[in-house]
């Protein structure tokens, strides 16, 4: 009886939703705004056109509540997402995502180092960065993420993500600590103490954002002078809307997003074919002329042959001065006490 | 002597049947039918009220995770005595739970459950599980070697508070506290401490809001009732109409008004009132203003029926005897108003207790309030047992102030209308 119930009322509130997955089309979860435009050009348009299979698109802010609630009930009705990979490696400790086999993904050997994992294939690398309006400094301009917690040099407001996944980083590489020492600094108590200390500076200056298209938004209404902000979304900013806006490349979080296949989906067969597709070469090197997000293959990246492109990808060179791959087993280990500390520290 | 004996025997109906059993017969009849009648509101209230509560409350000391995935290990580390690290037969066990949870594939699980209890349990069950089928006896050497944090005993000894089929470490967080290394239930760091101040701030928040709704309320409900029919009803109409309008579209309404370059803002530079825009929005200020808006109709409505209901003879007997208005309005009128105070009061407060979007839109980091701490335990965190635990505690405070409630004004003082 009490399962009956449980089931009913889950199905029940999963209905809604229950009759968009149908034989002939693909049901993909992805963020939405500007990164969804350049997958559907770059992905989904040339699958429909190849294999007939429409994709239905679903929109989301990268939490894997829905998912989870999905897979629990039994009845699944997205049958791929775009996660990023801390959500991807929470999902496949909670059960709720298939355990990937890279047999069926005939290039599996060319992705590139952390862009694989148990339950994800990587799609993009993208890095969390600070930007700023050009038009708000007249004259020096800021360079370094320490200029990003300097209020007196670069007065205004700050766009930071209420989370404190890598504001704690850049809290560090503002404060002097080398990029590569970033994670064992925090990993000690003292090291969270001058993280927090260092946020503290800047704390009554900050306006925070929680989905990826605020900060262009916060930067373009002058609400902010300089904000945290996801790479692809600012430069889809200066380069579709001639937003004067400047990426500071220094000391951003590099971090990739992946393709998972929540469990139970019934066309587990068609989300592998389409996890093939996007994998490919052909593909995945077309994404970055849609938006600044970088391949995670080798291959793929050979095919980045514009320049002027290329200099705006996470990946590139001329970025990668000073910069801190995200640490995956960090948070996943410490985020329930950060965030609590986060939470607490917040909203005093 | 004939009479008394009759008065001995039972009485009958006329087909012989004892009067009582008859009756009891056709009582049972009625009951059954009205108990047909209301069976299902019953059993609406069943599935839909209780079933989810309780649900809720088994969620928030949920522990059976542990005793399922590390079975061997549980059971063996019941006889440990605490000090120093485990006997061999816990280690081996230990080993034994590693290699089952390798192969279904669930030790993350257990160890996502763990790492509440101790960060950098999660890793070390994780890592240790990918090692599971080299390890060898003996056990112990062979699992400090596979990863020396298995030497430090504080990780065993989480692991042997938290074998059971339930735990209290979620309610306990919920209010701010948790097991030091010994075992004893402490309060939580300072700089960790958070759900208390929300609690106490959501309370807050609902009793400022409580308060402006009445404020604003009362003379609204009063000229409601003492206008003609056709004026008063015309006017209720302004009343209802936001009621009748999206939650979303009212808030969002709201920022549009409160924000910088906002309606009001602009207005009050455009004319000369101000030269900086006021900060109206991201504050208490901006919560206080969209929450009273949207929740003044639950004020109004029951105020105005008892309202409706006070004779208006009583005021001019009191002013006959000699009251002036001011008293006759503060000693006659407004007792007689309290049941519609308390209905409204009690209505606005609790509502306002479980707020969540408004304050999520209008609100400030300064703001966050009971309901988005669940939301963030649910969406981010996927720890629904801290979510639950959360809500569990929210409603016990809820429970706690409509007793408080009952035994100041009387629930049975309170009016809808």
């Amino acid at each position: 009886m009490k399962k009956l119930l449980t089931t009913s009322v889950l199905a029940a509130a999963t209905f809604g939703v229950a009759a968009t997955a149908q034989a002939e089309s693909l049901t993909v979860l992805s963020w939405g705004g500007a990164y969804a435009s350049s997958q559907r050009e770059a992905y989904y348009k040339p699958y429909t056109a190849a294999t007939g299979t429409q994709i239905v698109e679903d929109e989301f802010n990268g939490e894997l509540a829905k998912i989870k609630a999905q897979v629990e009930a039994g009845n699944v009705t997205i049958d791929v997402a775009d996660l990023e990979s801390a959500t991807a490696l929470q999902g496949c400790d909670e059960g709720v995502l298939e355990v990937i086999d890279w047999s069926r993904i005939p290039n599996a050997d060319d992705f590139i180092p952390g862009s694989k994992l148990e339950c994800g294939v990587g799609t993009i690398t993208w890095a969390t960065i600070v930007a700023y309006n050009t038009t708000a400094f007249s004259g020096d301009q800021p360079s370094t993420m320490a200029d990003f917690f300097d209020l007196d040099k670069f007065p205004g407001k700050r766009g930071v993500r209420k989370s404190p996944k890598v504001m704690l980083e850049f809290a560090l590489i503002a404060d002097g600590v080398p990029a590569a020492d970033v994670y064992d600094v925090m990993d000690t108590e003292e090291g969270i103490d001058r993280a927090f200390a260092k946020l503290d500076t800047i704390k009554d200056s900050i306006v925070w954002w929680e989905s990826g298209s605020q900060p262009p938004q916060l930067l373009a209404d002058g609400e902010v002078t300089m904000s945290a902000a996801w790479n692809g979304r600012i430069q889809s900013a200066i380069d579709g809307e001639n937003q004067p806006f400047k990426i500071i490349w220094d000391g951003q979080n590099l971090d990739f997003d992946m393709w998972v296949i929540p469990k139970g989906t019934p066309n587990l067969d068609k989300a592998y074919d389409f996890l093939k597709f996007a994998s490919a070469a052909k593909q995945m090197g077309t994404q970055h002329t849609y938006i600044g997000y970088g391949p995670v293959t080798n291959e793929a990246g050979t095919m980045i042959v514009d320049d002027k492109l290329a200099e705006k990808l996470p990946s590139a060179p001329v970025n990668l001065g000073n910069w801190v791959p995200h640490n995956l087993d960090y948070w996943a280990d410490n985020f329930d006490d950060l965030n609590e500390r986060f939470l607490a520290w917040v909203s005093q | 002597m004939a009479i008394a004996t009759d008065s001995s025997q039972p009485l009958t109906t006329a087909d012989g049947t004892p009067l009582r059993q008859s009756l009891r017969r056709a009582e049972r009849l009625n009951k059954l039918r009205a108990f047909g009648l209301v069976a299902p509101l019953f059993l609406f209230i069943l599935v839909f009220f209780v079933f989810p509560i309780a649900k809720l409350a088994s969620v928030s000391v949920d522990n059976s995770i542990v005793p399922e995935i590390l079975t061997n290990t549980v059971e063996a580390i019941q006889d440990w005595d605490g000090t120093d690290l485990p006997p061999e037969p816990v280690w081996k066990a230990m080993a034994a739970d590693l290699v089952e949870g390798k192969k279904n594939r669930n030790i993350a699980k257990v160890g996502k459950r763990l790492n509440f209890e101790k960060p950098g349990f999660r890793r070390l069950l994780i890592k240790s599980a990918r090692k599971a089928d080299k390890l060898e006896a003996p056990y112990k050497e062979s699992l400090i070697k596979a990863n020396k944090k298995w030497a430090d005993p504080e990780f065993w000894r989480v692991l042997q508070r938290e074998s059971g089929d339930y735990t209290f470490s979620y309610i306990l967080r919920a209010v701010d506290m948790t097991y030091s290394e010994e075992g004893s239930v402490t309060m939580v760091d300072d700089k960790n401490a958070v759900y208390l101040d929300i609690f106490g701030r959501t309370l807050f928040i609902s009793a400022q809001v409580t308060l402006t709704c009445l404020l604003l309320g009362f003379p609204i409900a009063y000229l409601l009732s003492t206008l003609p029919a056709k004026t008063g009803n015309m006017l209720m109409i302004f009343v209802l109409l936001p009621f009748w309008i999206s939650l979303l579209v009212r808030t969002t309404a709201w920022i549009v008004l409160l924000q910088d370059q906002g309606v009001i803002n602009s207005a009050l530079i455009g004319i000369g009132v101000i030269n900086e825009p006021l900060e109206l929005i991201r504050n208490r200020v901006g919560v206080v203003v969209a929450m009273t808006h949207i929740l003044l109709p639950f004020m109004i409505l029951p105020l105005y029926s008892v309202m409706k209901g006070i004779n208006p003879s009583l005021m001019r007997a009191a002013k006959s005897m000699g009251a002036n208005p001011a008293i006759a309005f503060w000693r006659v009128y407004t007792p007689l108003t309290v049941p519609g105070i308390g209905a409204g009061g009690l209505l606005v407060f609790i509502i306002s207790i479980g707020y969540y979007i408004t304050p999520a839109l209008v609100g400030g980091p300064k703001d966050i309030m009971a309901s988005q701490l669940i939301d963030i335990q649910m969406n981010q965190q996927l720890n629904w047992n801290m979510a639950s635990a959360i809500g569990v505690v929210l409603l016990a405070i809820t429970l706690v102030l409509f007793a408080i409630y009952n035994r100041l004004v009387g629930i049975d003082r309170m009016k809808m209308g």
